[in-house]
């Protein structure tokens, strides 16, 4: 049993081992039957409740700069150029060229043959470079393909790998491929963290989602991811609330902490917050941390800056002051 | 008599093309020139300023890329719809103002044929302000007027209604869109009656904006604000000073004369940005 805190929580484990093992598709299959389905209303009207919460002063300007370090800054475009790349590193080391006081963002988005130009124009500033793999984003390919494909953005120098699950297969019930896959774009990642997308929006259903979740935290996940931004329903609340909850009950349950990107649609600072909002309400705050909880975004970023500098100066700021692509 | 109950008219913003409450909530009582109810108003915030900037600059575009006898039409419109309106405007301004019925009536005359007057200008600014400049070699080199992005108004604090005309449509018929904070109290009916008709003539929503409340609260917010390139401190009064020293930090273009002549092209030219083009002969 786990005790609850004072504030109704349960405290995690102290543990970091993972005791459930999956040997077989069997295992994998009663683990998820033992998953109860998601109450969809109480899902919606718990997200909508926490979005009404309001963060001011000192707390918004505490959350504004958080949301900054868990910034994934992202360019996932056919159009992508060196030049672009260079530029979106250059943000993501300083977001703010007139205010050094802005922290720096947690890692640069881009496609596998983009890694090396982030590598040498990030350097040793600390920032991260995630590349998206396996066929992003829709992911149909052979898993030889795949896999070259995870190896090759790792030996560029990518520190972090952002996957797509196959979809496909999930929906006609071989949940043990897509396990599998899983599992073996992890040992192609080596030391590299990897980020499983489930794109939700492609999922249908709150229960398929809290399903996914499980496969890729069972299958060695690092962060399970919400959306490629690729498709018409990205990120939303309720969904990152649904898989918050997903990661907070696998660390009760085996000791292993898991993050949870949040990725596509997110825009405004208000958005954010309201993420931020859910996050701590509902993994805690553990999670409030970039090694756990990220956006993936690309404007959501100038919106921060806007609201940081609204805060500091007290007047409203005009959106070209920031670059922009 | 009949026992109807009254229906009085609750004076609310004019923003985006609706017609919203303050974000605030707040609301303030209203009472016509003998003390008597008039109506409730929407007590406008920082925020509602904020909302109402960024629908002024999401319809930059669409305004300044209409053709200029486009924009001519569309406030001509505007003319045609004030005229349909012209009685209602003539009781309003006694309540509001405080003249009489004659004095009214002349006032609403006016403001339409100075709506026409404007609207006939939209396509002969770049005549009287742009042109063809002399240069040495195979060019024509052109200078082009063209509006400098979003404008903050505070309207007169008298005439409430050619105050309002004479101060907003030279900034439209240059081609801005613009945020408008009535001068005074007393200025909100008329100013919102305006907004009523803005909407139902062919200006695209955005490009007029009208947020109710007290001037001395809001004009700091918007002479402060980044994304407002120019300001009219018409009826700013004493302010006028201390609201050009907030503007001046986002190097925001201000008016602050009296509205002295009602055909004024001080204000017409005001808002222009001149773009210079440099085109080969021959090709």
């Amino acid at each position: 049993m786990t005790s609850v805190a004072a504030h109704g929580r349960p405290e995690l484990p102290a543990t970091t081992s993972r005791p459930v093992r999956i040997g077989s598709e069997h295992d994998l299959r009663s683990t998820l039957g033992g998953l109860s389905g998601v109450d969809a209303v109480g899902l919606e009207a718990r997200a909508a409740k926490l979005g009404t919460r309001s963060l001011k002063q000192d707390t918004k300007r505490a959350a504004i700069d958080l949301a900054i370090t868990m910034v994934d800054l992202t360019t996932l475009e056919g159009a992508d150029t060196t030049g672009k790349v260079r530029a979106l590193c250059t943000k993501a080391m300083r977001p703010d060229a007139s205010d050094p006081s802005v922290p720096p963002v947690a890692a640069v988005c881009v496609y596998p043959d983009l890694v090396d130009v982030a590598v040498r124009t990030l350097g040793t500033s600390g920032v991260n470079i995630a590349s998206v793999a396996t066929a992003f984003p829709s992911g149909r390919a052979s898993l030889a393909i795949k896999l070259a494909d995870v190896r090759e953005a790792v030996a560029a120098g990518a520190t972090e790998i952002d996957m797509v699950i196959d979809r496909g297969a999930f929906l006609s019930g071989n949940i043990g491929k897509v396990f599998d896959e899983i599992v073996a774009v992890k040992e192609a990642c080596g030391a590299a963290h990897l980020k499983v997308i489930l794109e939700t929006g492609e999922l249908v259903t709150y229960d398929n989602v809290r399903r996914a979740s499980w496969i890729a935290m069972l299958a060695g996940a690092d962060f399970i991811k919400t959306s490629t931004g690729k498709v018409g329903v990205n990120a939303t609340i309720p969904v990152t609330l649904l898989m918050l909850e997903a990661v907070r009950d696998f660390a009760l349950e085996t000791g292993a902490v898991i993050g949870v990107k949040a990725a596509g649609g997110i825009r405004t600072t208000k958005d954010a917050l309201k993420y931020l909002v859910v996050v701590n309400e509902t993994a805690g705050s553990r999670w409030l941390s970039p090694d756990f909880f990220r956006f993936g975004a690309s404007s959501l970023l100038n919106d921060l800056l806007m609201q940081r500098t609204k805060q500091a100066t007290g007047s409203y700021v005009r959106a070209d002051r920031f670059s922009g692509d | 008599m009949s026992d109807r109950v009254s229906v009085s008219k609750t004076y609310k913003m004019y923003v985006n093309g609706a017609f919203p409450r303050s974000e605030s909530g707040r609301t303030f009582v209203l009472n016509d020139v003998e003390g008597n109810f008039l109506a409730n108003v929407a007590h406008g915030s920082r925020k509602d300023i904020r909302d109402a900037v960024v629908a002024a600059r999401g319809a930059t575009n669409k305004w300044k890329s209409a053709t200029a006898y486009n924009r001519g039409q569309v406030l001509y419109r505007v003319a045609e719809i004030l005229e349909s309106r012209h009685d209602e405007f003539v009781s309003l301004l006694q309540l509001t103002d405080g003249v009489s019925a004659k004095r009214a009536a002349n006032e609403v005359s006016k403001s339409i044929d100075l709506t026409v007057w404007y609207a006939g200008w939209t396509d002969k600014i770049a005549q009287v302000v742009g042109g063809t400049n002399p240069v040495a070699g195979p060019f024509f080199n052109f200078s082009i007027p063209a509006p400098c992005g979003v404008v903050g108004i505070i309207t007169p604090t008298v005439n409430s209604l050619s105050g309002f005309i004479a101060t907003v449509l030279p900034a439209l018929a240059s081609g801005n869109t613009v945020v408008v904070v009535p001068g005074s109290h007393e200025a909100i009916p008329v100013a919102v009656t305006l907004g009523e008709v803005a909407a139902t003539s062919d200006v695209p929503a955005g490009v007029i904006n009208i947020v109710t409340g007290t001037a001395s609260e809001l004009a700091p917010i918007l002479a402060s604000h980044e994304d407002v390139d120019g300001l009219d401190l018409a009826g700013a009064g004493e302010s006028r000073l201390e609201l050009g020293r907030l503007a001046s930090a986002t190097i925001t273009r201000v008016v602050d004369s009296d509205l002295r002549d009602l055909h004024d092209l001080k204000r017409l030219r005001a808002f222009i940005d001149t773009v210079t083009v440099w085109h080969t002969i021959g090709q």
